[in-house]
């Protein structure tokens, strides 16, 4: 579904933010991009996003090469992609309902036709009684369901989240993975950056980790060998111990 | 109803609603131009009111043909009819040297004067009135005609100075057509920068309703609606400044009418020029805010 095929991005000023980057996630895959601030996870998305565009190699998404993705037709390729990022982005002059529309509008819906899959998306967050609501008035977990709301509105197949997480206390991150949890198994094929590490493991998803700009190490979910990992790590701490 | 026509009139009922929540700052821009617009509304008015006033007086295009004083009474009436079989006269009369001298007389006041004169100074004299399918190019041969004529002894437009007033106003009417030109391009500017000023306010806005997939043309129409509501606006209340200009001169118009006698009464701007007007204001304000949007809404993508 995303395929990431040996990207490099260099920004003006010679700073390289990817590095000969490939990776692929396959369709209905549920997959986290970690990695320290730095080490391209912002980059990644924000080329699969279109905000950006790599200096050499290819992203494809759902079969169309961005390269092939002219400034005219950015628009249209966005509205496959629901985007979900750390700091909402909502719009605080208007209701939660507005907010989670927009993406039906701009594709052309009218209000009253967008109500139904609005509503919808609402529930599934569980956010249904607030629509009427300023998005100032609801809490930080809140906006960021709203954020997730307007981003699945409209169905997209692939939906990237920029730390999704990054500024809500943990319980409320768990509830937010959940809720991702459940498009994905819906078979919406999610690659959601983050570096909470701790709540990427409880959910037992594929970890990609970056590092300067590529690829450290990709492992399958293994709480076994995670396990012997951690006690080797142990008994090497002993042994040092004077 | 189609989507789309749905789809605009809700946008554009979205900008109203959002210049009304900062009524006092949109009501300024309003005033702007639609005193701007109102200023060659006006003065296409007063020139207008003086073309229907000095078009009455078109009629009143006279020659008088002072004929020499030897012409018999019998040669001028002959006279009469040779000139007013012309086609490109209406009609011509004839004041006799006595009529002439009886009406002096009667309107000067030097009645006992002219009694001690042995003969009477004063001229046979034709009025002669052109057509109305005259040029002002045939009014200038038939008047150097009408002085070629032997018995003619010379010939005075008493309305030469009608012909100067609509050069005057034709002028005038140039003026105000290059002044109207230069207060549009002002109004472009005036709603041009207003909108930039509300691009630049809603940049985050625009961000991000381009970063979930908005085109150009979907974050331009609030921008161009609310140059079309600005446009709209300052257009109706140009119409109201110059409705209300005229109300308050329609009394001393009425008075000064009164002394001459005449039945003149101010016209006010038709339907057709009202609709001008408001139009104008219209075009205007979606031309601005074209610009503005098509000049500063393209630098502005997501970050």
């Amino acid at each position: 579904m995303i395929r990431i095929e040996n990207v490099c991005k260099r920004y003006p000023g010679g700073h390289d933010a990817l590095n000969g980057l490939s990776l692929h996630v396959e369709k209905g895959e549920m997959v986290f991009v970690t990695g320290h601030s730095g080490a391209g996870k912002s980059t990644l998305l924000r080329l699969i996003a279109l905000i950006d565009r790599p200096t050499s190699g290819h992203v494809i998404v759902d079969g169309q090469d961005t390269r092939r993705v002219t400034r005219r037709k950015i628009p249209a390729y966005r509205r496959q992609i629901g985007m979900v990022f750390q700091d909402h982005k909502l719009l605080y002059d208007r209701p939660v309902f507005d907010n989670v529309a927009l993406p039906l509008v701009i594709a052309g819906l009218t209000h009253r036709e967008a109500g139904r899959k609005v509503r919808a998306a609402l529930d599934q967050v569980s956010l249904l009684s607030k629509e009427k609501q300023s998005p100032e008035t609801l809490s930080s977990g809140e906006q960021q369901r709203v954020g997730i709301a307007r981003a699945i509105v409209s169905r997209p197949k692939v939906l990237i989240a920029d730390e999704p997480t990054g500024n809500l206390d943990p319980d409320l991150s768990l509830e937010v993975m959940r809720i991702f949890r459940r498009f994905n198994e819906v078979g919406v094929t999610l690659l959601i950056a983050s570096h909470d590490i701790a709540l990427i493991d409880q959910l037992g998803c594929r970890r990609i980790a970056l590092a300067d700009g590529s690829l450290a190490v990709e492992k399958e979910e293994d709480p076994v060998a995670e396990y012997v990992e951690r006690l080797e790590a142990e008994n090497m701490r002993d042994t040092w111990q004077p | 109803m189609s989507a789309w026509a749905i789809r605009h009139i809700s946008t554009a009922v979205a900008a109203l609603g959002r210049l009304s929540r900062q009524p006092f700052a949109s009501l300024m821009t309003v005033l702007v131009i639609g005193v701007t617009l109102a200023l060659p509304a006006a003065m296409h008015l007063v020139v207008k009111n003086a073309q229907i006033i000095s078009a009455s007086w078109d009629n009143a295009l006279d020659f008088s043909v002072y004929l020499r004083t030897d012409v018999t009474l019998e040669d001028a009436q002959r006279l009469v009819d040779i000139v007013g079989q012309r086609a490109d006269i209406e009609s011509v009369t004839l004041i006799s040297a006595a009529d002439a001298l009886e009406e002096f007389r009667e309107q000067s006041g030097f009645g006992e004067a002219l009694d001690h004169l042995s003969v009477n100074p004063l001229p046979h004299t034709l009025v002669v009135r052109p057509g109305a399918a005259n040029t002002e190019i045939s009014i200038g041969l038939l008047n150097e005609e009408l002085g070629n004529l032997p018995e003619a002894d010379f010939v005075q437009v008493d309305t030469e100075w009608v012909r100067r007033f609509h050069a005057i106003l034709n002028i005038l009417e140039r003026a105000i057509a290059i002044g109207t030109t230069l207060l549009a391009a002002a109004i472009i500017v005036i709603i041009g920068n207003t909108i930039r000023l509300d691009i630049q306010n809603r940049r985050e806005e625009i961000e991000v309703t381009k970063l979930i997939g908005a085109s150009n043309a979907f974050v331009r129409r609030p921008f161009l609606y609310i140059g079309v509501w600005y446009g709209l606006g300052g257009g109706l209340l140009a119409l109201a400044l110059v409705g209300y200009g005229l109300y308050a001169l329609e009394e001393p118009v009425l008075r000064l009418s009164g002394l001459y006698s005449s039945p003149f009464v101010a016209v006010t701007l038709d339907l057709k020029e009202s609709l001008i007007i408001a139009g104008s204001g219209v075009t205007l304000g979606l031309v601005g805010s074209w610009l503005a949007a098509a000049r500063h809404m393209r630098r502005i993508e997501p970050r």
